[in-house]
């Protein structure tokens, strides 16, 4: 019988299985960040054991509320930074090279095919989009991967989601993971691995593989997993190069995870890719998904493309694609956050700063921010914002405020207007042969 | 092992979301006891009566399904704990926040959607595990449940740090 992935992936980490069903897996990756990782550093401390498993194996970031916005914030900062340093964790990313952990990890190459990845935080999942199984776990799974290495999981079963045929015109991985979390519903993957099969997923680009990872936990997913080919080689090869030599080599290599055709599922889902349109949510679930075309009197306050989900290079390029010799609507405010200081140095180079602040957006430094209501971008109660984030629930971005989740271009779409917009008439028509 | 559970809170909605339990903007605290009066501040249900301001004497959150949903904050069961529950019921819960639960070394117990139905029409007054006869003493009933050997593992340690400690 053939093994998935996320089967492959658990039998060449086992360290343990103390009781039948329970892995417990040694780590590749502890990402940390200013939130979730103080808590865990000062019970180390308390307990007489501030030490790392291994200090090249941990990355750090601040980027929750960055630059921090009052005492306790910087606070946060300190003790992740005075930690890092104490312990010469090299890998850590302070003001001025910081961004959304999800998009600047994997960026900076810490994820990779076959690794097992754990974070203080859900969205980990997005590193999944390299065949890794990346979990988010809280502050004490955390605190004892730190420590010793390890994270203990139920082996979870595997959905098979099988994207058929082309995402159309103006339609995007967002809008993919949409309807995967529509479908799915929001607990319909508890316990489980997605693992993103077909066409449409194929054709994506890394970073539209993170969009799609990314979201897997808002169907209660442990991880969301793509098989590793060659657009993952391509991403990785600037770190992979010197391993590996040759990019037939580092293929070969990360193909070995890919799962087995007799692998076994629990169930797979089938979904048109090439039937759907550009969706967003209503409501307070992420499962609460609809055309944006049957939204269309949804006005809003504030427009925010940014977030792990889609804070990305080719985000910006497309929402800067709807914008470029528009303004947005007076009653609009536009908040733009590049996820990573390279998506930030791209964008300028490209004039896609420009182009957003033509249209009347403000730019922002790399911050998860807003998406979670912590800064940059609080809604006050009764506002409604259009946002690239993950997470609709009610006072995510602020207390009372109400979050519709849609791609790039249907939030730029959407800030010209004044209100939910299909994207779709403000995009150039498409090339031949264009890749999405 | 300390007991668990008490009187009862019965929160009549799935989907309760870690923001809902314990809001973001609380994250920026670094000691758990500042987590205690904000515990379920934003959480409204529809047709229920508003939450109490005090959750003094409450030692049990009864709930629907996919409890704790969203973020991997572990400021949820740290809200929880803080105000002296340590038993949350529920049909399911999400996959962090549970394990958040037993690794703290609280107890998330899962029962079948009609016994969790007939606890929000009884809604008896108390709510308690017993962990020797492995039953939910609900009032006068009693209803079985299942925890794997692990959860009871770190239960019983006090938590995963005390267990991995041990063995890693």
């Amino acid at each position: 019988m053939g093994k998935t992935i996320t089967e492959k992936i658990f039998a060449a980490h086992l360290a343990d299985e103390p009781f039948p069903g329970t892995k417990v897996l040694r780590v590749d990756a502890v990402f940390c960040h200013e939130i979730t990782t103080p808590v865990a550093i000062n019970d180390l401390v308390a307990r007489g054991k501030d030490r790392v498993f291994d200090a090249s194996k941990i990355k750090v970031v601040i980027d929750h509320v960055s630059p921090a916005k009052d005492s306790k914030t910087a606070l946060q900062g300190k003790i992740l930074r005075d930690w890092a340093r104490r312990h010469e964790i090299r890998d850590f990313f302070d003001i001025g090279r910081n961004g959304v952990c999800h998009a600047l990890f994997p960026e900076k190459g810490f994820a990779r095919p076959g690794y097992v990845v754990v974070m203080g935080d859900s969205h980990t999942c997005t590193s999944g989009a390299f065949g890794a199984f990346a979990a988010g776990v809280g502050t004490t799974d955390l605190e004892v991967a730190i420590l010793k290495g390890v994270c203990a999981f139920r082996e979870p079963k595997t959905i098979r989601v099988e994207a058929k045929g082309r995402l159309p015109r103006g339609v995007f991985a967002k809008d993919l993971i949409l309807e995967i979390v529509r479908r799915l519903t929001t607990n319909g993957a508890t316990d489980r691995v997605i693992e993103f099969h077909g066409e449409a997923v194929k054709a994506l680009s890394m970073e539209g593989r993170m969009t799609l990872s990314n979201m897997a936990v808002e169907a209660g997913a442990t991880s969301g997993i793509v098989d590793p080919d060659d657009f993952t080689v391509d991403y990785l090869w600037p770190f992979a190069a010197e391993e590996y030599g040759s990019r037939a080599a580092a293929l070969a290599e990360f193909r070995r995870w890919c799962s087995d055709p007799d692998a076994v599922y629990e169930r797979t889902l089938e979904i048109d890719a090439s039937g759907l349109v550009p969706l967003s949510t209503f409501s307070y679930r992420p499962d609460q998904v609809g055309p944006v075309s049957d939204m269309k009197e949804v006005l809003v306050d504030q427009v925010y493309i940014g977030s792990c989900t889609n804070g990305r290079i080719e985000d910006l390029r497309v929402a800067a694609a709807v914008l470029k010799g528009r303004r947005i609507a007076d009653r609009v405010r536009g908040i733009v956050c590049p996820a990573t200081p390279e998506v930030f140095r791209k964008a300028m180079a490209e004039g896609l700063l420009d182009v957003f602040l033509r249209a009347g957006f403000c730019v922002t430094n790399p911050t998860c921010g807003a998406c979670l209501g912590m800064s940059n971008g609080v809604l006050a109660e009764g506002e409604v914002c259009a946002a690239t984030t993950n997470r609709n629930f009610n006072g995510r971005m602020g207390k009372g405020g109400m979050v519709h989740l849609v791609s790039p271009a249907t939030a730029a779409a959407t800030a010209v207007e004044g209100k939910l917009a299909d994207p779709r008439p403000y995009l150039p028509e498409e090339k031949k042969g264009a890749r999405r | 092992m300390k007991g668990f559970g008490g009187k009862a809170l019965y929160l009549d909605r799935s989907d309760i979301n870690t923001d809902e339990i314990i809001p973001a903007k609380y994250l920026t605290e670094i000691s758990k006891e500042a987590l205690a009066p904000h515990l379920f501040e934003d959480l409204r249900i529809e047709g229920s009566s508003p939450l109490p301001r005090s959750f003094r004497g409450i030692g049990t959150i009864v709930a629907r399904a996919n409890f704790g949903c969203g973020s991997s904050r572990e400021h949820a069961p740290w809200a929880l704990e803080e105000n002296g529950i340590r038993l949350v019921v529920a049909e399911s819960f999400a996959r962090i926040f549970r394990q958040n639960m037993f690794n703290g070394g609280m107890l998330a117990v899962e029962l079948p959607a009609r016994e969790i139905e007939r606890l929000f029409t009884e809604r008896p007054a108390t709510v308690t595990a017993d962990l020797e006869s492995m039953r939910i003493e609900a009032g006068e009933r009693q209803i079985p449940f299942e925890l794997s050997p692990f959860d009871r593992a770190l239960v019983e340690a006090g938590g995963w740090l005390a267990f991995a400690d041990g063995r890693y």
